[in-house]
């Protein structure tokens, strides 16, 4: 048994007995200690249900809620993070009732989307949190019998003594209330888990498949009219002028604005180009009594558009980086040894360029905000990543105390990093504080693909040098748009392999939109460097798992504590990979991929099978392999994995969002090809068990799928990819009628 | 504005509304029948899928003065509680990830269920195709529609 020591002061376990909807309840606060600064949030006595938003409440009925702190963008940490908590807390899962918790930054932290993080960074408190719990009413029930606590055990909700009695949670909920916080728990040992390591259906899964409203445009308050914006046509215009008149006559039209004033007092501040690019342009928003009505009159009104900066097409933008890219003006992120004289030294090497378009996020449900504002109340609902964020913006922008915020999380219709973005959010609350009635902000599907932040087109140039049969240099240059890849990246693999390395990065700042999309950089880099270690073993003439095996090989018992990945666990999965895939053992006709990586925080090796069909080579199967530690909950995680790996497999194969002075050429999914049924492959996945504590699962399976497809279809058809999408090069989908040898 | 009565999951409604209202929006801001969702409003992701007279159709490209008379089921009314056959298949896998295209699916596989209850795997995917979801939930997408085959077959 591990005893946890618990710095939560006293004051961040808070409990009332004086409820609205009566019952007695008592709630736990334990986040509170992890901001040791923050006071308690209000005089306890004065709560009522409603506004009590802890992790646990228990009823005299021995009834279990909890409340998941963190947004549900389709991850499943709505389901995983109670569970760690109903864990330690020891109730039976399936007598728990969870719900969303309200934007709280008293009582919460980090309640965030983003990073693949939250299952990482909730491990330990959200178990100590039902653990502290669980002692209270253990304590509770002992001093009611005149027993030692360490008398009592307990299981699914029931507290027994040595006697033989028993005291059901709710018995004892009263006097747990007014017992003193335990200073330290014990939490138990991996091996004693019951719900940790179960399968749990997503808790949201009758209201999804019975169509409950759940998301954010399903939000409605009586009297909410709705919005429509209509936004600059292409980056790098600005509105002139508009008519209106045609707008304002038309069936449910209320009224025609303009917004853009708060806007420019947000991106004063530069949060990213997102924000500039807001501050850039006024816009005209068209108010309705209904969705329909606000879409059809912002169709109707007639903007004159200026250039207030160059309207950037896809070509001028690929000679921008490529210029980058061939020029000498780098920042360095990671400097090992000396990459030139390993060059001069050389008895071979090897340079490619690997090349990405923008995406779009696309995520189902188009981006959309509720708000309504008057003098006491900023009321903001919605689907959005980063509520603690936008509250704050929010507050900024108008001049208001964040205090006045109440920001509700709906559960978001997809997320891939789009939410992270408040512009959304600001846009509602612009328009509410003009207008102040209750009103929805909706995107049509044209405007949230042409007013994204996209995943920024990238192009990676790596040269490795090759001396006495072994790589002694590993340079990769990164040419981006609108910011470059982030601090630990160049730590990742093969960081520490390889005697000479060096990272270098520049950056192209165009007036397009771009940030965070689903494992953000790595999704692409995985792809260039994973394409190029399977050139390299082809000249160098050496068995390619063998040697990513031997430079992981060389990076243990490494004393760089800048080193993100382990090399034992990046061997293990690709062990399994190997082995779980048939890699090498296939019949004629089935050609494979290898790739694999490391990003936030777990390790993934993957094995694409293509064959082909009808003359076009096919991506029939994907077997991906997983170590993100301790797997909270198996059914969850296998849905990410399967989801990671079409996601990219698709992304890699379709996406392609291209520009034409400025205007992005798909607006729709008429023109704009994601993955369907008809193209997916099976995904075989496979979870390594350990003890480790866990990791993410929302994003690492995404970045090496395009590569192991690449390195496939290298098989299949003797071609190799460079430039993202595949799809776009129909002529090294060619099969050639001699079969490839080696 | 032109009155329609309309049939919806078996109860006569009355809207007021202009003549080229997609019933998408009928449904969502009329009716509050939020269950219907709005994807990309020109009938690419099946997002909004209905039956109308148990045919599986896109709302969101159907004007509400060509609805006529037929009965219009939404995911409300396919059945009261969550038991239609593909319903509970999408609980046994675990289908949904975002959860948000799933009512779409959900109304496209039972339209295609009830015309081909013993449908092959390509026949699944074929009858899938038109309905996206962003977060590739479609191996149990597919499973599902294979288990609620089972059940209705």
């Amino acid at each position: 048994m591990s005893t946890s020591s618990i710095t939560f002061n006293r004051r961040s376990f808070i409990r009332t007995s004086s409820l609205a909807s009566g019952g007695l309840l008592i709630g736990f606060n334990l986040f509170t200690a992890c901001k040791p600064k923050v006071q308690p949030p209000v005089d306890i006595s004065q709560l009522n249900f409603n506004d009590f938003n802890a992790f646990i409440k228990i009823a005299d009925n021995g009834a279990v809620t909890i409340y998941s702190p963190n947004p549900e963008i389709g991850q499943g940490v709505k389901t995983a993070m109670p569970m760690l908590i109903a864990e330690e807390l020891d109730v039976a899962w399936d007598k728990v009732y969870v719900q969303q918790g309200i934007l709280d930054t008293e009582n919460y932290t980090r309640q965030l989307a983003g990073g693949s993080q939250s299952i990482r960074l909730g491990w330990e408190p959200l178990r100590q949190t039902g653990a502290t719990a669980r002692q209270m009413l253990v304590n509770a029930a002992a001093a009611k019998w005149g027993v030692a606590p360490s008398e009592c055990t307990t299981s699914e909700g029931v507290i027994s003594n040595a006697k033989g009695e028993t005291l059901g949670y709710g018995d004892v909920v009263k006097e747990a209330a007014i017992m003193e916080v335990p200073e330290s728990v014990t939490l138990k040992e991996p091996k004693n888990f019951k719900i940790i390591g179960t399968d749990a259906q997503n808790v949201d899964i009758d209201k999804i498949v019975t169509g409950k409203p759940l998301f954010g445009l399903d939000y409605k308050v009586d009297g909410m009219v709705y919005a429509c914006v209509l936004r600059p046509p292409a980056f790098g215009q600005i509105l002139d002028s508009y008519d209106d008149t045609k707008a304002k006559a038309m069936p449910g039209v209320i009224d025609v604005i303009r917004i853009g004033e708060k806007a420019k007092e947000l991106s004063k501040e530069g949060i990213g180009n997102w924000t500039v690019a807001m501050g850039k342009s006024d816009k005209v928003v068209v108010i309705a009594k209904t969705t329909w009505e606000a879409l059809k009159g912002k169709e109707a009104i007639s903007a004159q558009w200026v250039n207030g900066s160059v309207l950037e097409s896809t070509e001028f933008q690929d000679k921008q980086l490529i210029g980058l890219l061939d020029g000498k003006e780098f920042k360095t992120l990671r400097k090992d040894g000396d990459i030139n004289i390993a060059f001069a030294k050389a008895d071979k090497t090897l340079e490619r360029t690997y090349e990405s378009p923008f995406l779009p996020h696309n995520c189902m449900e188009p981006m959309n905000f509720f708000a309504n504002i008057t003098d006491e109340k900023i009321h903001l609902v919605g689907p959005v990543q980063t509520p603690e964020f936008a509250a704050t913006a929010v507050a900024g922008m108008l001049g208001r105390d964040v205090k006045d915020v109440h920001l509700e999380m709906t559960r978001m219709g997809g997320g891939f990093g789009r939410r992270l973005y408040g512009d959304f959010v600001y846009e509602a609350a612009e328009i509410a504080d003009l207008i102040r009635k209750p009103v929805k902000l909706v995107f049509s599907r044209e405007d949230d693909m042409t007013a994204g932040t996209y995943r920024p087109a990238i192009k990676y140039r790596i040269k490795a040098a090759i001396k006495d049969g072994h790589v002694t240099a590993y340079h990769l240059k990164e040419a981006a748009i609108g910011g470059n890849m982030y601090g630990l990246i160049p730590n990742f693999f093969p960081a520490g392999a390889i005697e000479n390395y060096q990272v270098d990065v520049a950056n192209y700042q165009s007036n397009i939109t771009t940030g965070a999309w689903r494992a953000p950089y790595t999704n692409f880099l995985a792809f260039a460097e994973q394409s190029f270690f399977d050139e390299l073993a082809e000249i160098m003439e050496v068995d390619r798992i063998q040697l990513r095996l031997d430079l992981l090989e060389k990076v243990k018992g490494s004393t760089d504590e800048r080193i993100q990945y382990s090399p034992e666990r990046m061997q293990n999965v690709i062990k399994v990979a190997v082995d779980k895939s048939g890699w090498g053992k296939k019949e004629d006709g089935v050609f494979q991929g290898f790739a694999a990586y490391y990003c936030h925080n777990s390790h993934v090796a993957e094995v694409a099978d293509v064959e082909i069909e009808n003359g076009v080579p096919v991506v029939k199967k994907v077997t991906c392999v997983v170590d993100c530690g301790i797997v909270v909950n198996p059914l969850g995680a296998k849905n990410q994995i399967e989801g990671g790996v079409i996601d990219g497999v698709g992304h890699a194969m379709y996406g392609d969002l291209t520009f034409m002075e400025g205007k992005p050429q798909s607006q729709n999914y008429d023109k704009y090809r994601l993955i369907r049924m008809g193209e997916i492959p099976v995904v075989e996945s496979h979870l390594i068990q350990n003890e480790i504590a866990p990791t993410g699962l929302g994003e690492p399976t995404l970045p090496p799928a395009g590569a192991a497809v690449a390195n496939a279809l290298k098989a299949a058809t003797g071609n190799r990819f460079t430039q993202q999408p595949f799809s776009k090069f129909p002529e090294l989908m060619q099969v050639p009628t001699k079969p490839i040898i080696g | 504005m032109p009155k329609y009565d309309i049939k919806v999951n078996g109860i006569s409604k009355s809207v007021d509304v202009a003549e080229d209202t997609p019933l998408l929006w009928v449904l969502r801001d009329h009716l509050d029948l939020v269950g219907t969702k709005y994807g990309c409003g020109i009938a690419q992701c099946g997002a909004c899928t209905v039956h109308i007279g148990g045919t599986a159709v896109r709302s969101c490209s159907l004007p509400i003065a060509s609805v006529g008379v037929q009965e219009i089921t939404t995911i409300e009314g396919l059945s009261e509680d969550g038991s239609h056959p593909v319903q509970m298949a999408w609980k046994e896998v675990d289908v949904p990830q975002c959860g948000y295209c799933q009512t779409g699916q959900i109304m496209t596989a039972s339209a295609f269920l009830d015309k081909n209850p013993n449908p092959t795997s390509d026949e699944i995917k074929t009858a899938m195709h038109g309905n996206i979801c962003r977060c590739a939930s479609y191996t149990r997408i597919h499973r599902a529609v294979e288990i609620a085959a089972t059940k209705l077959g």
